[in-house]
């Protein structure tokens, strides 16, 4: 692999035989993929089968053993620093601290991604205003609903206008009808073109992604729309495509 | 016979009404699925039925034994499985095992045949911490601890939360199996599609069961014709049909979207006709029978616009 490689200038991320290994074991081995400008890209697989693996590197926490990616424009070796200012992350298990009002947790995540100070309080009622709520607003995160707390989350997830959102299993948990809010508000982000990179097991979710990647014991063993996917693999639903892909990992769980 | 009742429990914390008036009655042998999203009362309802919580109002028994009077009979005859890993993180697979069985004064050797089917999958790890397993084999593990002293009846709280559909597949036929050896079983699960693999579920919102019945039933009673809606431009036709005035609800589901209208019956080539108004192309309109998730929105009261 050429690092010198032309990096696409529509593309926010690109892979290149991106390789992870923990001693002998490759957790995540020669993936390769490209994510436009405000694509939603649903990033599958079973436990274990190297997912977070592959999110860490990407988002600039984790080095890779070997090959290469870019991450809106900047070199995941050299210029992790420079990723983790344009790129947001939220997940299930940690988004917002409960110990601290709605609004505080809106300037406090503003302030670590450089929002200036100046805009923070505006911008805050700005998106109060639009999830309904500003009653809220001086709440403790804890007395919150779960599905209130995800919704809140990722807004502050892209409170800084990142080029891309990481999502790791946002809606797990969270009741249908606030499970489905929650996408309306990942389409919004992305018609604003940021990227989102998501990762979910409820599978009528990866029905809702431009594109979807199944990982298989580190590898990628589909990327394609959900469409193709069914067609290639005559399924039903999605569902049907990853049990039959999952079906195949030979990897004996660690 | 019932192997579980409640009846009309309540339980309130500071900040919230965890349970309001909840009554059940699991029949022996049969699968039990308590069914809504995180924060509903479920932990709750398992913890009350465990013995380690009282309620603040009404009754439950387990075999027959009264939760409150008759606790430390009860823990001897039950099986949990709580939602968060609750096994010790230092101690191995194999350890673990021993430890639990100790507690119950049993062995792992006595009742090897009932775990057998799951710890022969982790058994190529029993030497290996608890705490170094993946999610996938943590779950097995807690399933056999909660197994080995041969419990009647086994509580399991979200056992397939944050599981990969292969694996939580896995785990149901795992279930299936040990209602043949006449265990009762009560699950809960944030997911709807694991509802229509339980011989009865509760659907549980805010500390209240919506309903009690069989999967069949519940989605039998939906009340109203459903629709599946699709066209080449999916987000935009979300837009449209949720403008059109003789639409009740549409919301996403997969590949499609499901909808609900306001009057009678809905008049396909209308809607069609509305549709290729509104410039969708490839559109395809068909009646469908409704699954527990659109029964738990509508239920729920959620299911509007």
């Amino acid at each position: 692999m050429n690092p010198i490689e032309t990096i696409p200038a529509d593309k926010v991320i690109v892979v290149r035989d991106l390789t992870k290994k923990f001693g002998d074991f490759t957790a995540v081995d020669h993936i390769r993929f490209e994510v436009g400008k405000g694509e939603i890209f649903g990033f599958l697989g079973a436990n274990g089968a190297g997912k977070t693996t592959a999110m860490r590197m990407l988002c600039g926490l984790s080095k890779p053993t070997s090959g290469h990616a870019w991450v809106a424009g900047f070199d995941i070796y050299k210029e992790s620093e420079s990723i983790k200012k344009c790129i947001g992350y939220m997940s299930q298990k940690f988004s917002l601290y409960e110990d601290l009002k709605v609004w505080e947790n809106i300037k406090l995540y503003a302030g670590i991604y450089g929002v200036p100070a100046k805009e923070i309080a505006p911008m805050t009622d700005d998106l109060l205003h639009r999830l309904g709520f500003e009653k809220e607003k001086n709440a403790l995160v804890k007395s919150l609903p779960l599905g209130w707390k995800q919704k809140l989350a990722f807004s502050v997830a892209i409170f800084h206008q990142p080029k891309i959102v990481f999502l790791d299993e946002p809606t797990g948990g969270v009741d249908p009808a606030t499970r489905r809010q929650f996408w309306e508000l990942i389409y919004q982000a992305a018609d604003q073109g940021i990227t989102v990179f998501v990762t979910t097991h409820y599978m009528d979710e990866a029905e809702y992604c431009n594109r979807v990647t199944i990982m298989v014991d580190g590898r990628i063993d589909a990327l394609d729309t959900p469409k193709n996917l069914k067609e290639h693999f005559e399924a039903k639903n999605m569902d049907e495509v990853f049990q039959q892909l999952a079906r195949n990992a030979k990897r004996i769980e660690k | 016979m019932s192997t579980v009742t409640a009846s009309h429990i309540r339980k309130k914390y500071p900040r919230a009404q965890a349970l309001d008036d909840v009554s059940l009655d699991v029949e022996e042998g049969d699968i039990f699925g308590i069914i809504g999203p995180d924060g509903a009362g479920k932990t709750t309802l398992f913890r009350i039925l465990t013995t380690l919580i009282l309620p603040d109002e009404g009754s439950a028994t387990v075999n027959g034994l009264d939760v409150v009077k008759d606790y430390m009979k009860i823990r001897a005859q039950v099986g949990y499985m709580p939602g968060r890993f609750s096994l010790y993180q230092d101690l191995t697979v194999e350890e673990n095992l021993n430890f639990f069985a100790s507690v119950f004064n049993t062995t792992l050797k006595e009742n090897y045949e009932l775990v057998k089917d799951i710890y022969q999958q982790i058994e190529p790890f029993k030497t290996r911490r608890a705490g170094a397993l993946s999610g996938g084999m943590k779950q097995k593990l807690a399933l056999c601890c909660a197994l080995i002293h041969k419990p009647s009846v086994l509580f399991l709280d979200e056992p397939t939360t944050g599981v990969d559909p292969v694996s939580r597949k896995e785990f149901w036929s795992m279930l299936k199996r040990l209602k043949k050896q006449g265990i009762s079983i009560l699950v809960s699960t944030p997911y709807m599609d694991e509802a229509s693999l339980c011989d009865r579920i509760a659907l549980i919102q805010n500390g209240k069961f919506l309903k009690t019945e069989t999967p069949k039933n519940i989605v039998k009673d939906f009340g109203s014709e459903l629709w599946s809606v699709k066209s080449d431009n999916m987000s935009k036709l979300l837009k449209d049909l949720r403008l059109n005035k003789e639409v009740e609800t549409c919301f996403a589901f997969g590949d499609a979207h499901h909808v609900t209208y306001k009057h009678e019956f809905l008049k396909e080539e209308e809607l069609k006709a509305y549709l290729t108004n509104m410039e969708h192309t490839n559109i395809y309109i068909t009646q469908i029978q409704a699954n527990v998730e659109d029964c738990f929105m509508r239920l729920s009261g959620k299911y509007m616009i």
